[in-house]
């Protein structure tokens, strides 16, 4: 199991072909209290890039993209009916799953030491 | 105009020296303080001499504040009070005189702002739930929103709502043949530019086979017919589309709510529910959905959360949704309500309650079907059998000639070929009943028909639903009642008549009195957007004179005063640099730049026209970065649209290179949209359409001092270049020409009835008057900008070191020291008696402040003196006297509940904390609530008044 990150403070847990996303702390830190999410619909096909998902806070309203293309097989819905999830845990607080459609995708992704250094 | 009156016009005294807060002394010291010789020279040192207007404006002399009255009685004769029977939308009310005096006519709640700062609003906001609450019971849908500007963009944004819900991928809308025609004219105006086809059918007959993804169906509808829409909403939504119910809310009180017909929207107008028609406006319109789209509703929406303590407090939910944080994704550009109106409505509503509502339905409906019965007798058989107020009657050849007759007796009906519209309202006595049947050629007797005529509501759309049943609507129905409970929500809340309302970019100057008076006055109050143009030639006679006083200040050649708002006007203005694009065959002209310094409602207004937005960055200074901007008009040189700029900036700063950045778009193709939301800092000045610019819009709340209403009404209308001119926003009523622009609002000439508020004020300053008030908020933002900046860098100036008419000063590094958030500045002024100025407005964590020409030397000093002690209440912490949770400003702002607790452990004294340096124990303001916990409110949204046990809660607790 890997973990990797993009520029927008997404992360990507890769266990196979499926990968499971979500925010970053620092993202939730960005935001403050999310109050809102609105996740993709189950058996949707996501192109690398397309906004996938929407987060609230009380300061913003922002579009998660997919990182990587796939279809989306699973979505929290706990995370949905308490988002203060996001806050307290945001790396447990995990998004929606994707089937990777090309493994190729996740070349581009920074590991960990590479994000906090994005971040720093 | 009336002839000055002598010993007014040889008083010491001028309009404009009330109008302004300094005093020449005042001006003296504060022209020392920011180290300038002379008014001149601040002006010479603050706006580039590239823009400067050399030539005085000229707009005769000023009047007295009694010659100015007496000009608007004599404006007021000009227009002739008939008996309106036109319907279409706009009905005759009584507006209660408890709620005409100590609501439209207080200026504890005229004056008061947006409720952003919920603890110091908790009266409007519990005014604008009952508003919510009363659209959510009468419409029997789950959330109702706290309004919109009328119901013709009420169905547009209902439209783009639908678009963006519903599954299907088509872009066609239905629109009922018996919409109101104003109604359609502006759906069709929003959906044209973003390529959305309109198809206009019967619902009960054409709606199979049709692809659409929404419909827009009236009941009752338009020409009065009442039908059973269960069947069109259910083949809507059969097709994925969203069923959108346009309905008249006291009918609702006798026929099945839309929202147990199946619809999923229902929007409308609250004007007959007591507010005057005002020949347009302004008047609340609603909006409510069902719970699935709760999170799309446009506009803002009031919602239950807790306070510090726990307890229930009330503050604008949802605000992410909002264009200024959503910006060019947001699907709306809604940003001024109408909360005074909303208010007012409400207040009718707690007033009559759920009977006395009914009954005022009941009694309309009895004499419509009365004066049905009669006019059958006479030969004209009404076209409908089922109605509730409004009669269609085919009149044959005979229209022209009853048509004539009613007006001679005073009558307006409602033409459209030979089919004669009648429709009746609260005010519609049996007298004019038996008015009507005589220019219909018959002499009847009004007590005879009526025993005869029976009730025409169809049997099967009954309403049996209960509403209005929050004790709100039923405990206020003395006046003594409702008389204190008016005065003590207004308590609540601070507003102008209080303390000065530093909030940048929103310029909550003077609203005067003599400014108010005509409004109330029924020659004003009482037409018909609709009535013919003759009776309304005291109206015209002031618009053609404001348009021409708007032109003269702003440089431009022709004014549109349709629009109903600041955002509504960018709209009607994009709209027209669209419209002229595509006369001249560049209609593939669809970049619009605009910086990112802009107001949220420009990207949303560019989408709202098709328009694709490309940010143009800023410097360090703030200032657009023209080299950027260079770039990337070049860049889109075959496809630029426009450039979007607010000038001053929105960082308050007039930039150097507006004349450079105005010819780079010119030069490539576009136009260039001046956001005149800072108009306010150039009157007399400098002239927009002198140094660059194609179009402006025109804050009316902002520059021209009609009251911000708690939130609403204002005004945006726009001023153009001539080569636009044929492209300003057209009248519902009429035909649009193929290349020019619908409507944008419901009424020709938008809130009519407001604009005399801003007429009054330009006659009273005079040419001079408004030059001189320009300088002096230049002046008043210099004073701040130099008294605080030792305490609080202010972020932004000119080369010289001036600031505009606004200044933001930046407490970012008191995060770092002291962990103190602007927020806790925010409320920590509510303590000393302040509303906060704007927050994180234009830029995250700073405050934006602007004092205007109104506010004196004293009161600014008060200001300033507050956030001085706040920095001193800084350095506390930063020195380790108490932790910032424990500080008095993270405790702001502090209530009676702490002060009267048994036990005080806190950190510092109940003085300090409670009446902090310079605030008065005898008039202090208490905060009703302490620090409202936004997070909790839009976890846990509630949108409707609380139901009864928390009352019962609440009551055990004390």
């Amino acid at each position: 199991m890997t973990t990797l990150y993009t520029d927008d403070h997404e992360w990507l847990r890769i266990e196979g072909d499926t990968a499971t996303i979500g925010i970053t702390d620092y993202a939730q830190s960005q935001l403050g209290d999310v109050v809102f999410i609105e996740l993709p619909k189950v058996g949707r096909q996501l192109k690398k890039g397309e906004a996938a998902a929407v987060v609230e806070s009380v300061k913003a309203a922002s579009d998660v993209y997919a990182p990587i293309g796939g279809e989306v097989i699973e979505v929290n819905d706990a995370v949905v009916a308490d988002p203060a999830q996001i806050n307290s845990d945001s790396m447990s607080a995990w998004f929606f799953k994707l089937k990777i459609a090309d493994q190729g995708e996740l070349a581009g992704l920074m590991d960990e030491a590479a994000y906090q250094a994005h971040i720093a | 105009m009336s002839k000055p009156n002598p010993a007014a016009a040889k008083a010491a005294v001028t309009f404009a020296d009330r109008h302004i807060g300094p005093s020449a002394q005042d001006v003296a010291a504060m022209l020392t303080t920011v180290g300038a010789d002379s008014l001149d020279a601040l002006m010479d040192e603050t706006l580039p001499p590239a823009i400067r207007q050399r030539e005085p404006l000229d707009l005769g002399p000023a009047l007295s504040e009694t010659d100015a009255l007496a000009h608007m009685r004599e404006l007021a004769g000009q227009n002739r009070l008939m008996v309106s029977l036109i319907g279409q939308g706009y009905s005759g009310t009584i507006l209660p005189t408890v709620i005409q005096r100590n609501i439209l006519e207080n200026p504890a709640w005229y004056t008061a702002y947006t409720p952003y700062q919920p603890e110091i609003s908790q009266g409007r906001l519990e005014a604008l739930l009952n508003f919510q609450t009363m659209i959510g019971d009468l419409t029997a849908l789950d959330i109702a929103n706290a309004s919109l500007l009328d119901e013709g963009t009420a169905a547009a944004e209902a439209m783009a709502l639908a678009e963006r819900m519903s599954q299907v991928k088509t872009k066609a809308f239905f629109v009922d043949h018996e919409v109101h025609p104003q109604t359609l004219a502006v759906l069709r105006t929003r959906a044209e530019p973003l390529g959305w086809r309109i198809i206009i059918g019967d619902p009960m007959r054409d709606l199979e086979g049709a692809e659409v993804f929404g419909g827009v169906l009236q009941y009752p509808g338009t020409s009065g017919v009442i039908r059973d829409l269960r069947e069109p909403i259910a083949a809507l939504k059969a097709k994925g589309a969203l069923a959108i119910i346009a309905a008249d809310l006291l009918a609702l009180t006798l026929l099945t709510p839309p929202g147990e017909l199946g619809a999923d929207i229902a929007v409308g107008s609250a004007q007959r529910f007591g507010v005057p028609m005002g020949y347009g406006g302004p008047h609340a319109a609603y909006m409510a959905v069902r719970d699935a789209y709760k999170r799309s509703l446009p506009g803002r929406i009031v919602g239950l959360s807790i306070d510090a303590r726990g307890e229930p407090a009330y503050r604008l939910a949802l605000q992410t949704r909002e264009q200024h944080i959503r910006r060019e994704k947001a699907t709306s550009n809604i940003c001024t309500a109408q909360v005074l109106l909303a208010v007012i409505s409400s207040m009718y509503a707690v007033y009559h309650g759920p009977e006395g509502l009914t009954q005022i339905a009941r009694d309309i409906h009895q004499r419509t079907a009365v004066l049905a019965a009669g006019l059958a007798a006479l030969g004209y058989a009404p076209r409908h059998d089922q109605f509730f107020d409004t009669l269609s009657i085919d009149a044959g050849a005979e229209a022209s000639a009853i048509f004539a007759r009613a007006q001679d007796a005073g009558l307006n009906l409602r033409v459209t070929g030979n089919t004669l519209g009648i429709a009746l309202d609260e005010t519609t006595t049996p007298e004019i009943v038996e008015a009507v049947w005589r220019a219909f050629g018959g002499a009847l007797a009004y007590d005879d028909i009526e025993a005869k005529a029976a009730d025409r509501l169809p049997e099967g759309l009954r309403r049996t639903s209960a509403f209005l049943t929050h004790p709100v609507f039923h405990a206020h129905r003395s006046e003594t009642e409702l008389l204190r409970y008016m005065r003590r929500l207004s308590d609540r809340d601070l507003a102008l008549d209080r303390a000065m309302i530093p909030l940048g970019s929103c310029t909550m100057k003077l609203n005067a009195t003599t400014e108010m008076i005509p409004l109330t006055w029924p020659e004003f109050g009482s037409l018909h957007p609709f009535a013919p143009r003759d009776q309304a030639a005291g109206y015209h006679a002031m618009f053609t004179r404001l348009e021409a006083a708007l032109a003269a200040m702003t440089g431009y050649d022709a004014v549109s005063l349709q629009p109903n708002s600041g955002a509504q006007g960018e709209y009607a203005g994009l709209l027209a640099i669209r419209a002229y694009h595509a006369a001249r065959g560049e209609g593939h002209r669809k970049i619009c730049l605009i910086p990112s310094s802009a107001h949220g409602t420009n990207p949303a207004s560019a989408h709202m026209v098709g328009m694709s937005v490309v940010v143009v960055a800023c410097d360090a200074g703030g200032n657009v970065d023209v080299d950027d901007l260079r770039a990337k008009a070049e860049k889109h040189r075959d496809d630029l649209a426009a450039i979007m700029i607010t000038y001053p900036s929105t960082h308050g700063v007039f930039e150097e290179h507006i004349r450079d950045i105005c010819d780079i778009v010119h030069a490539n193709g576009g136009q260039v949209y001046l956001d005149g939301a800072n108009l306010n800092a150039q009157v007399g000045l400098a002239r927009p359409g002198d140094y660059g610019a194609d179009v402006s819009h025109f804050n009316l709340h902002k520059t021209f001092c009609i009251p911000h209403g708690g939130g609403g009404p204002g005004m945006g209308p726009i001023g153009v270049k001539a080569h636009l001119a044929p492209y300003l926003p057209g009248d519902g009523n009429r035909e649009v020409p193929a290349d020019g622009v619908g409507p944008v609002s419901a009424a020709p000439y938008g809130s009519a009835s407001i604009l005399v508020i801003s007429y009054i004020y330009i006659l009273m300053m005079g040419g001079a008057g408004l030059r001189r008030a320009t300088e002096i908020a230049i002046l008043n933002a210099n004073y701040i900008a130099t008294r605080l900046d030792p305490h609080f860098p202010v972020l932004y100036r000119n080369h010289v070191g001036r600031v505009a008419h606004e200044c933001i000063v930046d407490p970012r590094a008191f995060k770092t020291s002291a962990g103190v958030t602007v927020d806790d500045i925010a409320k920590r002024l509510i303590d000393y008696g302040f509303h906060a100025p704007t927050m994180s407005f234009p830029v995250a964590g700073t405050l934006m402040i602007e004092p205007t020409e109104s506010e004196s030397k004293a009161e600014i000093d008060r200001f300033c003196d507050a956030m001085i002690a706040i920095r001193e209440e800084i350095a506390e912490i930063e020195g380790g006297r108490f932790a910032v949770e424990a500080s008095p400003l993270r405790l702001a702002p502090h209530t009676v509940h702490d002060i009267a607790d048994d036990t005080w452990d806190r950190a510092y004294s109940r003085t300090e904390g409670c009446f902090p340096k310079g605030t008065s124990r005898t008039d202090k303001y208490w905060s009703p609530v302490g620090r409202v916990d936004n997070a909790y409110g839009d976890r846990n949204l509630v949108c409707s008044c609380p139901p009864m046990e928390d009352y019962a809660l609440a009551a055990a607790a004390e």
